[in-house]
Formats: structure tokens, sequence, C-alpha cells
């Protein structure tokens, strides 16, 4: 094929863990022809990132290239030199990273890390290069394209540097560009940014691309192909409209499957409310409220869904309500009694019944206590249990998280992978007996299919104990799922709030209204026809500078 | 970890393995190795390798003590200040850098020369003085430790501040600590050596390696070996402590397999 600028055939790629070698991508072959756009897609030790940096020749510490064949644009890159992979990566084909925080400097300026790769490629002067890196900031909807390239990463969103970090992989006119998860990181409104920036390239400027996601309604938007991968295989492979509509394997059938409805709950009036947060206001400089106002209730055995992008108030409303942060302002009830503000001076049983899991459950885990010791801490503190007792109770509760208690007992939390260790945090809270579990993005670290493993997991709990949750996300296909009542926040204010029917039928708040329409869906028109219906309003809001 | 623990034996068992007394004067002025003195005699023709014996137990004895002073006071307060923040932070951490703006050597001389020097005031001079390095370590190493939500599920369940340091930021903090101690182990009995060198150390006639280097410095001049052997101790152990905190760190950090 005379088009094609990427092959990969019979690829082998194999890490040394344990004293060997194991193989982590097993015989994939692919091509890609000018223009156009593979999606790979798969969670995580699927290898799609492995196999998206093998595409440049290059693998992680510990990993090599075993056997097979890269050719970039007719030149081989297997066991090519590293003198020779200098030349091509950048000018040839450029790799977008998932987080664009991470992959700045944080000490230079945007436009200066722009004009290092075609600099020191030789291919223009300082002062072309910047010139260049405004053209590409304007095609990629930056605003004020002239300005934005001297501030420094801080200074930008987190949008505005992931479309400022695709630019630069531009900036050596490369053909191919590796997306790596470019917008796992972002909300899903700013995510509608950074897609609309890679539709740019790769239909405007006929780029081609491979681009590596977990989320195949994502994918479904920028990608002309996908392959499905799971263990570095490859486990189906075809056009996406054609894959979307009639997938062949049963695993792919799953990743489409993941976002469906559950059945309703009866939000009743009747039942007892057992947190009611009235009137809060919180701060953490002591000038600028970071909360305003906020008014809450949640019932006996139902979950509250509390929705917003990072940076509305949602995790600080829950310190507020741990009380890590005292409020300035207002009052919490829980269970018929004010709390204290300030976490030192309430009680040891409204500590118990108001329990927290966490977005990291690497964090959340200390790293050098067992399983045992993490479960039965709350077990002795709360109810003084010891020895058999207190074995015994971790194990039902280990059963009741859906994990062996003979093979996870003893094992250290390191030993886990991210889905069990979430699991542990689940029984650390269960242990307590909590009335009310505040829920920080529990899902968002995690693969979509484990991610919702957990989630069944919580409902399974709620049936079965009456717990209630509050449950913080930015994921809106999450609160479909599982939420009886939502909470919209905007900028530290609560801007509706409702059932949840109320709140995802129309009429909707215009935020709202936002939010829900920025959800990809699997229709891969869905972007195509977003873009046309705001292009009117967008070019609106851009700035007339 | 061979090495170690010959010199902990020795410093143990150095009154039964030396051939003679620690201060016995026995032959002449720096002979040379013979049978009879082992490694020679020093300055004043005491034998070099009962002195080395002796040596390594008061020097190993007093540098241990000292350095394991120091990370108990160190790291007890650079944890508190971590843990609790705000102005129990702010008051430690000022009453360190006031003394740390003090050049160490000559805090402590000032310290020895107003109480006088005997073992106990040294051991406490030297272990307050070296804490504020712990301290500055214990606290950064737990500050990192501290934002970990695991921590702050201990806080939300209502644990005590000793538990919390105890059982969360300890576990957490012990391989930069290990790693530290090695160090502040060796930089002690450097620091021991030096002060006897100014006379404000072990006095004589109690033998201690940097003292005895300095006492026989005079020896290199006339090409003689005798300073030599205390100074070659010296480096064993240090290259010593410094292998098994490697080995320490290797097993903790799980890179063993």
């Amino acid at each position: 094929m005379k088009n094609t600028i990427l092959e990969i055939t019979n690829l082998h790629i194999e890490g040394f863990c344990e004293d060997h070698w194991q193989p982590i991508v097993k015989d994939i072959s692919l091509h890609l022809q000018k223009g156009e756009v593979l999606g790979l897609i798969g969670e995580s030790g699927a290898g799609k990132s492995t196999i998206g940096l093998a595409a440049m020749g290059y693998t992680r510490q510990g990993c090599r290239l075993a056997s097979g064949s890269i050719t970039l644009d007719g030149e081989e890159l297997f066991g090519a030199t590293d003198e020779d992979l200098r030349r091509v990566r950048g000018s040839k084909i450029a790799y977008v990273a998932q987080s664009a925080a991470a992959s700045f400097n944080p000490s230079h300026r945007i436009i200066k890390q722009y004009t290092e790769g075609p600099v020191h490629h030789g291919l223009m002067s300082y002062s072309d290069a910047e010139k260049e890196a405004i053209a590409i900031y304007r095609r990629l909807f930056l605003p004020t394209p002239e300005k934005i390239g001297y501030r420094y990463p801080h200074e930008l969103s987190g949008g505005q540097l992931q479309r400022a970090m695709v630019a630069m992989a531009m900036s050596c006119g490369p053909e191919i560009i590796v997306f790596d998860e470019p917008t796992t990181a972002l909300d899903v409104t700013t995510q509608i940014e950074v897609l609309a920036a890679v539709k740019e390239i790769t239909e405007k400027m006929n780029k081609a691309a491979l681009y590596i996601t977990h989320d195949l309604a994502v994918v479904a938007q920028v990608a002309h192909r996908i392959m499905v991968l799971r263990n570095g295989e490859l486990v189906e492979e075809g056009k996406t409209r054609q894959l979307i509509r009639s997938p062949r394997e049963n695993y792919t059938r799953e990743l489409l499957n993941v976002r469906s409805l559950r059945e309703d709950k009866n939000e009743s009036d009747r039942l007892d409310v057992i947190l009611r947060v009235e009137n809060v206001d919180a701060s953490y400089t002591g000038q600028v409220n970071v909360l305003e106002d906020i008014n809450l209730t949640v019932r006996r055995g139902r979950t509250v869904a509390l929705v917003g992008e990072s940076g509305s108030g949602k995790s600080t409303l829950a310190r507020v309500i741990t009380g890590l942060l005292p409020a300035t302002r207002g009052s919490i009830t829980f269970l018929d009694e004010e709390l204290s503000l300030d976490l030192e001076n309430r009680s040891k049983d409204n500590l118990r019944r108001l329990q927290m899991i966490y977005q990291m459950p690497d964090t959340a885990l200390n790293p050098r206590q067992t399983v045992r010791k993490v479960i039965g801490r709350p077990l002795q503190f709360y109810f003084g249990m010891h020895g058999k007792k207190a074995e015994q109770r971790i194990r039902e509760l280990l059963t009741s998280i859906e994990l062996d208690p003979d093979s996870y007992i003893d094992r250290m939390t390191t030993e886990l992978s991210g889905g069990e260790k979430q699991r542990i945090c689940i029984a650390r809270a269960l242990a307590a007996e909590p009335d009310l579990i505040i829920c920080d993005e529990v899902t968002s670290a995690l693969d979509q299919l484990v991610g919702e493993g957990i989630l069944d997991l919580l409902q399974d709990l709620q049936n079965t104990t009456n717990i209630s949750y509050l449950f913080i996300t930015h994921d809106l296909a999450t609160v479909k799922a599982i939420a009886d009542k939502i909470v919209i926040m905007l900028e530290g204010k609560i801007i509706e709030q409702g059932k949840k029917k109320e709140i995802l039928s129309p009429p909707h708040h215009e935020y709202t209204d936002k939010l829900l329409a920025s959800i990809p869906e699997m229709d891969p028109d869905w972007l195509d026809d977003l873009l046309a219906e705001r292009a009117s309003t967008f070019l609106e809001e851009k700035p007339t500078q | 970890m061979g090495i170690v623990t010959l010199n902990c034996l020795v410093a143990i068992f150095a009154p039964w393995i030396a051939p003679y007394g620690e201060t016995a004067v026995v032959g002449d002025v720096w002979q040379t190795i013979s049978s009879q003195f082992l490694l020679g005699t020093d300055h004043i023709g005491r034998d070099l390798f009962s002195r080395v014996l002796f040596g390594a137990r008061n020097t190993i004895a007093l540098a241990f003590i000292t350095t394991a002073l120091s990370f108990l006071l160190g790291s007890i307060m650079g944890f508190i200040a971590a843990v609790k923040g705000g102005w129990i932070d702010n008051l430690l951490s000022r009453m360190i850098d006031v003394v740390m703006a003090f050049p160490t050597l000559i805090f402590a001389l000032m310290i020895l020369s107003v109480l006088g020097s005997s073992i106990p005031t040294l051991i406490f001079t030297i272990a307050i003085l070296d804490s504020t390095r712990v301290y500055r370590l214990s606290r950064a190493v737990a500050m990192d430790i501290e934002v970990l939500e695991f921590v702050e599920v201990a806080r939300l369940r209502g644990e005590g501040l000793w538990w919390i340091i105890r059982q969360e930021v300890l576990p957490n903090a012990i391989p930069p600590l290990v790693a530290e101690f090695g160090l502040r182990f060796c930089f002690v009995f450097l620091f021991i050596a030096s002060l006897s060198f100014l006379g404000l150390g072990l006095q004589p006639p109690l033998a201690d390696w940097g003292g005895m280097v300095r006492e026989n410095a005079g020896a290199i001049t006339f090409g003689i070996l005798t300073p030599l052997i205390p100074a070659a101790a010296i480096a064993f152990l240090t290259v010593g402590v410094n292998l098994i905190v490697d080995w320490f760190l290797h097993l903790s950090s799980g890179l063993h397999e």
C-alpha cells in the first residue's frame, strides 16, 4: 500500500518481572495510512500505551522489543540506532501524554517548550518557530493565541494545557501523532475542547494518529478504525461504526454495555433525613469563600450524587461535612444531632457513623499494613474487638466485598490491584458500621469494568444494610447509574438539586444542560453534531482581540 | 554486615582479647609491627592493637548512643511538628532554626567548656545538636506522608496523635531515616574525633580512634604507619555501617526479588 505510513507486524514486547522476561504485547500487527486515525482501546494493562510508545521505537524502562517489525515511513525502527530514533521522533512521529500538567516543565514558558523541538532538529529558527506556534495555537482554538504561549504552564487550565501539548506535538510537522489518553484527566466539558483540537488536526491537516483510550465513547468520535486490546492481545478490530453497531466479541460488548441505567428507587420524602447541611460557607484563607450557602439533605438508604467539574467545591464540601475543614458559617445535623463543625470536638460515635472512601485507593491505604490490620483497626478502635472475634468479623467483611478471606487477609496492601484496594477501603468503612459513607470519586481512578464492579458492590451493600451514600463525582454516567437524588455544583454554589428524574429531564438549568450535553455518546456523529451546534455560540464567546 | 559485627564483637570483648591494658605503657615509642606488638606501639609506647580494640569500644558505643538519642529526640519532634502543624510546628521549627544558626562545633565547644567534658555531657551535647538535622529530615518526610489519605482516614476515625505517628507515619518514614542514621553515625564519631582533637572530647588516656590519629599524627613525618591504623579503623567502620544501611534499604524497598 502506497499510503501506509506506519506498519507494525507481529510485534512482541516483553517486560522484566520476577527474574525473567514476560510477554506484555503479543503478536500485534497494525497499519496506519496518511490521515487515518486508529483507536486503541482496552483497560489498563492491555498494552495500549506500550504499543503507542513502540510505534516510536521506544519502550519503558524494564521492557524490550522482543521481535517483529516497526516500519515508519519506509524506515525500520526495530533495532534502529539511538541516533536514527532521535531524528525520527518529533519530526515524523510525536507523542501527547495523558497528563499535560505533568509533562510540561513548570519553569519554562509554554512557547519556549514548543520551539525546543524544531530548533533542536534544525528545522527553523527560534523566531520562525514562535510564529508557527502562534498560528497553531489559533488553529487549536486557544484563547488569545498571540499571548498564551508566553505564560507558564500553571497559568493555563487543564484543557488549555492539553491543547498546548497537542500544538507542541505538531511543532516539527510529524506525520503521525500518538495520543495517549489525552482527555482522561479532564472534565467532560473540557474534554470537548481537546477532542475538537484532535479532530482539527486529523481531518483538516490530514495527519495520521494513534488514539489510545479506555473510553469507547470518546474513541468513537475521533477514530476511523478501532482495535480492542486485552492483556496484550488483539480482541477485535474493525471500522468504528461497524464495531459499535455490531461487535463480534463478548469483551467488546461488555465495554459497550457498561453505561446502562439501573432501576430507580423511589426517593420517598417519608424516609428519615440522616444528614442535613444548612447554609454552610467555607473558606481556606478566611477571605474568599470556596463554598457558599450550601443546603442539602441525605435520606436513609438513599444515594445523593454531588456533581460538578473539578474546582467546583465538591471535595471541599466533603471535607466540611467530615469536619476536616471547619465551616465558617451554617450547621450540619447528623442523625438529629447538631455536629460540631470541627473534627476534634466530635464524639467517637459520630465519627464512626460517618465514613469516607477516597478517589485514590493507592494513597488511602497505608502501604506498610496488611489487610487484616487495615480492616481490624476500626473494629478494635470503635468496638474493642480483639482476637478471634475480630478475625471472624474481618473475614465476614472480606466476604461481603467479594474477596476470598483466606487468600487476602494476610496480604500487604501493596500486593493488591487498584480495584481490590478500593474494595478494602470499602470494607474498612463498613467495619465501622456507618450510617453514611461519603464516596469521593471512588471509581474515577479505576478501569471501566473494575469501576463498574465497585458501583455494583456499593449498590448491593446499600440494599442489604440500608446505608446512605453521598457520592461525589464528575462523571455523569455514574450518576445516572446510581443516584436517587442529584445535586449540581458550580463555583462553590449549588445551582440545582432534585430527584434524579427531575434533574435529568428538561427543562434544565443552563449549566446542567451543558454538562449533560458534554457526555460523549456512543454515536460516532455525536461530536460533529455538538460542535456544529455550538459553533455559533462558540464564536460569540470568543474574545475579539 | 560482617565488618560491623566484627567491630561490635571487638568492642564488647575488648578487655578479653586485648593483649595489654588500655593505658599500660609496655614498650618503646612507635615500635614497628612485630609478634610482640601486633600493630606496633604509639607515641608513648602503648600497644596500638590493644588501643584500637578499646578504642572500638569507646568510639562505637559513644557514637551509637549519641546517634540513637539524637534520632529519638529529632524524629519525635519532627513527627509531632508535621502531624500537628500550626503553631506547634512553627514554635519547634523556629527553635531548631536558632540552634542551627550556630556553627555546630562552636556551639559544642561553648557548652562543653561551660559544663566540663564528661561522657554524659558529651553525649547529650552532640545528640541535641545532631537532632536538629534529624528533626529537619523527619519533619520533611512526615509532611509528605501526612498529606496522604490514609492519615486522613486515621484522623477521621478519631485516632490520637501518638497512634498516627507510630502506626501510620513511622513505618513509612523508616527507609530515609535509616539511611540518615548510617550517615549520622559516621558524622558523630568523626565529630567526637574532632572534639577530642581540640581536647574536649574523650579525655586521655581513654582510647578513641579520632584521638589516636591526633596523638600519633607526628609520626607521619617520620614515615611511620602508626597513625594510619586507627584512621583505617574509622574508614573500615564507616564503610561497614553504610553497607548495612544499603542492605537494609534494599530489603525494605522490596527490591530484593
